[in-house]
């Protein structure tokens, strides 16, 4: 497992500077090295808890806390299904079935090739287009589970 | 009869950029705001009557108010672009669609309080509005609009965005400040009881709602009088078994029937069944309250502790299982639960046990006397209003769609699903 590049710390670094006090920095300091190796191992959290000068069980501690931090391997892609109120009443279940028929895969895991992590989420604020998920960045739906192949097939 | 101002130009694709934005009238209102004095300012919006849209429904005048006026005092604004309450999506749409009037709102409200930092706690999930947002803030800061002796006038006033990280809890205003310090977003003790007092670094703080800010902006740009006249306009996120879910401009007091027409009506063939008027943390309304004006006045939506909240009207049609759908609600804030406190931390747990139990045909006749109880026990004693959001829900489901629980129990089966797909 590589070290936090230079350009990673300079970044956090960075970010630390935008704030009266350092520790407003974590969430996006967590970010930047999570981006960079994947996942926040320990000694991956042990490295920001040393640029930012924070003992490292605060950092694990609030690390721990949300929900977007991730502590193991997962794939190129993050589907996130929303399942909240509306997204449930638009059928957001009949499209979690087909994806997880397609991906060949359950919620929380990933597929063996690594492409696609697949979990259920909170509303995402998008109810209009209920029922809607999004794949890394970017927002779908209303979401048919006849496209779902075809929305699959833009992400590699 | 008002007109729409609020969503006027969520349809024009170059409202992000600064000229665009200018040339529709754009920084009119901090112009305006700039030749007042701050405590004029602040008189403004608070004539104006605005209530802040977060969900509470505080008066944004009266709360800057709260703020000492000694400049030698560090303040700070915080704006709660955090929208996680189910069924809300305005606050994202105003993101997108007008950032510059956010930014408008921002250097008005620092400037009425005396703050020189404020910072934008964003949710994370909301890609697209951070770059928008990154990039309508840098054209704000080389036009003069933000930064040292804003257009002229001596004041100052920095905005960093910093984002969330997936927590709904982050929302509520003392847990926002928590995670903007860098700690779990968990709620902070009260007294204090407002951040005015001790808010961002322990320094007093104003801590508002995007929309809130927003309206801001349009008041200060064309007067308080002309906004009072437009009949408080607020956005309702409308969602569900509608025909047009959407964000839609009308007035505060807008009956939940009248909202529903905007967003076109039901489906074909489906009729109104239920409703949350304001989030999921409201409670489930029938169809006799369709005529209930849609307003923070508790004497008009209060029904077991239904309310405005958010404005997020969720709508249910007669295909609906309120077993099931009260049963994901629970489930949503046990998830959420920052676990600080234990009737939530624990009431919540329990309850989405006993909804389990009845969704899979092993209900029994006292599980409602159970849940009742258990969100007796919750109501009132937990340490902030994630937790008192459960009970609503529970009570007037039980209340009016008691049958549905007993039919679960009794039979082990849906018939609301069955004669759905008959
Ligand atoms: C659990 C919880 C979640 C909340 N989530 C949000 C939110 O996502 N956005 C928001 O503006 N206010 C939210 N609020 C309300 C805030 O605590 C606060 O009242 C509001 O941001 C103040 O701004 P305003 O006066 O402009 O409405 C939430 C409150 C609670 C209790
Ligand atoms: S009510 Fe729930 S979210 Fe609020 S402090 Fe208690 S445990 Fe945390
Ligand atoms: S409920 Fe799915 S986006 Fe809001």
């Amino acid at each position: 497992m590589p070290d936090l590049s230079d350009a990673a710390k300079t970044e956090i670094r960075r970010l630390m500077a935008q704030f009266p006090h350092r520790q407003s920095a974590l969430l996006g300091a967590l970010f930047v090295a999570q981006e960079e190796a994947g996942v926040l191992f320990p000694e991956i959290v042990a490295q920001v808890a040393e640029v930012m000068r924070l003992p490292e069980s605060e950092v694990t501690s609030v690390a721990s806390f949300y929900h977007l931090f991730r502590f193991k391997p997962e794939g190129r892609h993050l589907i996130q299904v929303c399942t909240n109120v509306s997204c449930l009443l638009n059928g957001c279940d009949r499209a979690l079935e087909r994806l997880k028929h397609r991906l060949g895969i359950e919620v929380g895991e990933t597929t063996p090739d690594g492409r696609f992590t697949l979990r259920t989420a909170e509303c995402l604020a998008a109810c209009e287009i209920a029922p809607m998920m999004m794949i890394g960045p970017d927002r779908h739906g209303p979401v048919q589970p006849e496209q779902i192949d075809e929305i699959l097939g833009k992400y590699v | 009869m008002s007109e729409s101002f609020l969503l006027r130009y969520v349809h024009e694709p170059d409202q992000g950029e600064l000229d665009a934005y200018l040339s529709r009238g754009g920084y009119e209102g901090l112009r305006r705001a700039l030749a007042m004095a701050p405590e004029q300012v602040t008189d403004e919006v608070e004539k104006s009557g605005l209530r802040g849209r977060g969900g509470a429904g505080f008066g944004t005048g009266r709360k800057w108010k709260f703020l000492p006026r000694d400049p030698a005092v560090t303040k700070y604004l915080v704006v709660n672009a955090d929208e996680g309450e189910p069924g809300t999506f305005k606050d994202r749409t105003l993101l997108e669609c007008d950032p510059h009037r956010l930014i408008e709102g921002i250097v008005i409200a620092g400037y009425a309080i005396g703050a020189h930092q404020a910072f934008i706690y964003l949710r994370r999930e909301f890609h697209r509005a951070r770059g928008l947002l990154e990039r309508a803030i840098a054209q704000a800061y080389a036009k003069g609009y933000l930064g040292a002796d804003i257009q002229g006038s001596g004041y100052r006033l920095d905005v960093v965005v910093a984002t969330g990280a997936g927590a709904y809890i982050a929302g509520e205003e003392t847990a926002l400040l928590e995670s903007l310090e860098g700690r779990r977003a968990m709620p902070r003790l009260k007294p204090p009881f407002y951040p005015a007092v001790k808010g961002l670094y322990m320094q007093p703080t104003a801590l508002n709602n995007v929309e809130t800010l927003c309206h801001v902006a349009w008041i200060l740009a064309r007067g308080q009088e002309w906004y009072r006249q437009q009949g408080a306009p607020i956005l309702f996120s409308v969602s569900g078994h509608v025909q047009r879910p959407g964000v839609y401009e009308l007035p505060l007091g807008t009956t939940i029937r009248k909202v529903l027409e905007a967003a076109g009506g039901m489906r074909p063939g489906r009729a109104f069944k239920a409703c949350f008027p304001g989030g999921s943390s409201a409670a489930i309304l029938p169809e006799a309250y369709l005529d209930t004006p849609m307003d923070y006045d508790l004497t008009k939506l209060d029904v077991y502790g239904s309310m405005l909240g958010s404005a997020a009207l969720i709508v249910m049609d007669d295909s609906t299982c309120m077993v099931e759908v009260v049963a994901r609600t629970v489930e949503f804030y046990r998830d959420e639960s920052c676990g600080k406190c234990t009737p939530c931390r624990e009431g919540t747990v329990w309850i989405t046990q006993v909804f389990d139990r009845i969704l899979h045909g092993q209900g029994r006749t006292e599980d409602l006397d159970l849940l009742n109880g258990i969100a007796k026990g919750m109501t009132g004693t937990c340490f902030c209003p994630l937790g008192e959001s459960v009970p609503p829900a529970i009570y007037s489901t039980l209340r009016f769609f008691r049958h549905e629980y007993e039919h679960h129990i009794r039979t082990a089966s849906c018939d609301v699903r069955a004669a759905a797909h008959a």
